[in-house]
């Protein structure tokens, strides 16, 4: 053979084993991409397209109406009820979580006998599903049973109805939140402690400062980029809250724990009111997409990463 | 002290469904944090009164087939993104992490008319396959994946070794404990879903225990809390004892996946 051919046998073998491999890759990927299309970038571009028309009781896309069930949904109570809803429970519940997270992780991360237990102890709620733990909350809410209202009586403060009051239900509702969270939010913090370089609090010891110094100067800037992810993932959790808004309060009293996904589900299921569920599920999205931009942008300029 | 006060009050709450889950009707409504003696009555009522054996069954089943797929899909892709190079892979690659940025409920609606629409109404595949694709899991196998040398899997290919034989020959073992503590996070996922199948099932022949919960919780067995709590406590025992056996595997492997 001449050279000529030997160079084109080469690249029929190189081009068929680009196509072999092509074929594998994809291969391999599609039942991953299939679900993905049917399950999540279908139903997300359907969503955007409902969300611009008049549907009847099944869902079904009968008129064009364009922005208009946006227009409506900013023009009703009900919807501004349920934003700032949704925007309190993010604020309850997300910095106060990743606190009281942060603080169980820095308690547990100590080198004591028996420290196994107690990290067990704090990370148990990631084992607790979201209506047992409603289910569980709602008797302590109980007014008349509840351990909450027997203590405020120990203390001779009158009773509280915690979940039908409309100044209570949402504040009692992220307090639960916080407690079902807790668990996950441990876990990873715990891990991201635990990766901490030990050396850094060995020259800290030599030099002989403050725990407080040490608190500031190492751990929590050490800490940062697990922080970082565990606001992220919370605050997405928060606009996601569905079950024990559900179980504990059905949105209610007076609407006053209406948040997104509960008003979604009600619109969509109950009034069968598809093009309004749809706008505020787009509403979701953009939400959801804000904070992840958000984040990835400051994240990458302030966080420290090793 | 603090550790203990604030370990006390963590698991005060579940502790506390335990203790409920013994007392008798009296007990519960006096407000008595102890049960004066252990009586298994609630349980035997609480299985009594709703299909709670046909829940926890459906709950087993529906955990196990998510995440079986999971696992598969997952591992086949990542598969494909550590060890197949080919065109386009890059820009599939950032399809994956689009996928984590559109939250599951924004799409509910139309997944429930295309899941009512393939008959899946009531039905495990309805409640299972539209979860199997998972990117973080696919990630989370990835970071493990390429701790394996290429030239190996090159090496592989030319002695004529099957992808298969390459896979649970040389990859599972290296990645078996990421692998369960995917396993672990899946299964508790999955166990714990509520919304998708409260939208999905509609009688008790199919419900989870979750949607098992809600119901005995809104039916006239709500006011009789040891009962309740006996159906809380079967709920929740499961995975209490998988996340004791794997909480160090599942925090190990998910601080991985939070920081690679």
């Amino acid at each position: 053979m001449t050279t000529i051919q030997h160079e084109l046998a080469d690249r029929h073998v190189e081009r068929k084993r680009a196509w072999s491999n092509w074929a594998t890759g994809m291969l391999f990927l599609l039942p991953s991409l299939l679900l993905f299309g049917v399950f999540l970038f279908y139903p997300m571009v359907r969503t955007v397209y409902l969300s611009l028309f008049l549907t009847d009781s099944q869902g079904v896309p009968i008129v064009f109406v364009g922005w208009e069930n946006f227009l409506n949904l900013f023009q009703s109570t009900s919807f501004q009820i349920s934003a700032k809803a949704t925007a309190l429970f993010v604020l309850y519940t997300v910095p106060a979580g990743i606190v009281l997270a942060t603080a169980l992780a820095i308690l547990a991360n100590q080198k004591l006998r028996g420290i196994g237990l107690f990290r067990t102890m704090f990370s148990a709620t990631m084992g607790m599903s979201v209506a047992a733990s409603s289910v569980i909350w709602m008797f302590l809410f109980n007014p008349s049973i509840g351990l909450f209202n027997r203590i405020l009586a120990a203390l001779n403060i009158p009773g509280v109805q915690w979940l039908l009051d409309p100044q209570y239900a949402l504040l009692s509702v992220s307090i639960a939140t916080i407690w079902m969270n807790t668990g996950f939010a441990f876990l990873i913090l715990l891990g991201g402690l635990q990766n901490i370089d030990q050396s850094l609090y060995e020259s800290a010891r030599i030099a002989g400062v403050s725990e407080s110094y040490k608190l500031r100067k190492i751990t929590l800037p050490m800490l940062s980029p697990t922080l970082f992810f565990v606001t992220t993932v919370s605050l997405i959790n928060a606009f996601q809250t569905f079950g024990q808004i559900d179980l504990l309060t059905k949105g209610g009293p007076m609407e006053s724990t209406n948040v997104i996904v509960y008003s979604i589900y009600k619109d969509a299921f109950i009034n069968y009111n598809v093009g309004s569920a749809s706008a505020q599920a787009v509403l979701l999205f953009v939400a959801v997409l804000v904070v992840t931009v958000l984040q990835f942008k400051i994240g990458e300029r302030k966080v420290h990463y090793q | 002290m603090t550790l203990t006060v604030s370990g006390l009050v963590m698991v005060f709450p579940i502790l506390y469904a335990f203790l409920i889950s013994f007392m008798q009707g009296g007990e519960v409504l006096q407000g008595s944090l102890w049960p004066e003696t252990f009586s298994l009555a609630n349980f035997v009522s609480a299985f009594d009164r709703v299909p709670l054996l046909t829940y926890l069954w459906n709950s087993l089943m529906v955990s196990v087939l998510i995440m079986a797929g999971q696992l598969v899909l997952c591992s086949l892709a990542a598969f494909a993104f550590v060890f197949v190079e080919f065109k386009g892979r890059e820009w599939i690659f950032y399809l994956f992490i689009s996928t984590m940025m559109i939250p599951w409920e924004a799409t509910m609606v139309p997944n429930f008319q295309t899941v009512q629409s393939l008959g899946w109404l009531n039905s495990y595949a309805g409640l299972t396959i539209p979860f199997f694709a998972m990117a973080f899991g696919t990630f989370l196998l990835r970071q493990q994946f390429k701790t394996i040398p290429k030239e190996l899997y090159e090496a592989s290919q030319i002695a004529g070794i099957s992808k298969l034989r390459f896979f649970t020959g040389v990859v599972l073992p290296v990645v078996k404990t990421t692998m369960t503590t995917l396993a672990i996070y899946s299964f508790l996922t999955a166990w714990n879903m509520y919304l998708w199948p409260l939208l999905v099932t509609n009688n008790e022949a199919n419900r989870t225990v979750q949607i098992g919960l809600k119901q005995m919780q809104t039916q006239e067995i709500a006011s009789d809390w040891g009962v309740v709590m006996a159906g809380v406590v079967m709920v929740i025992l499961p995975t209490l004892i998988l996340l004791f056996a794997g909480q160090k595997r599942l925090q190990e492997g998910l601080t991985q996946g939070a920081l690679k």
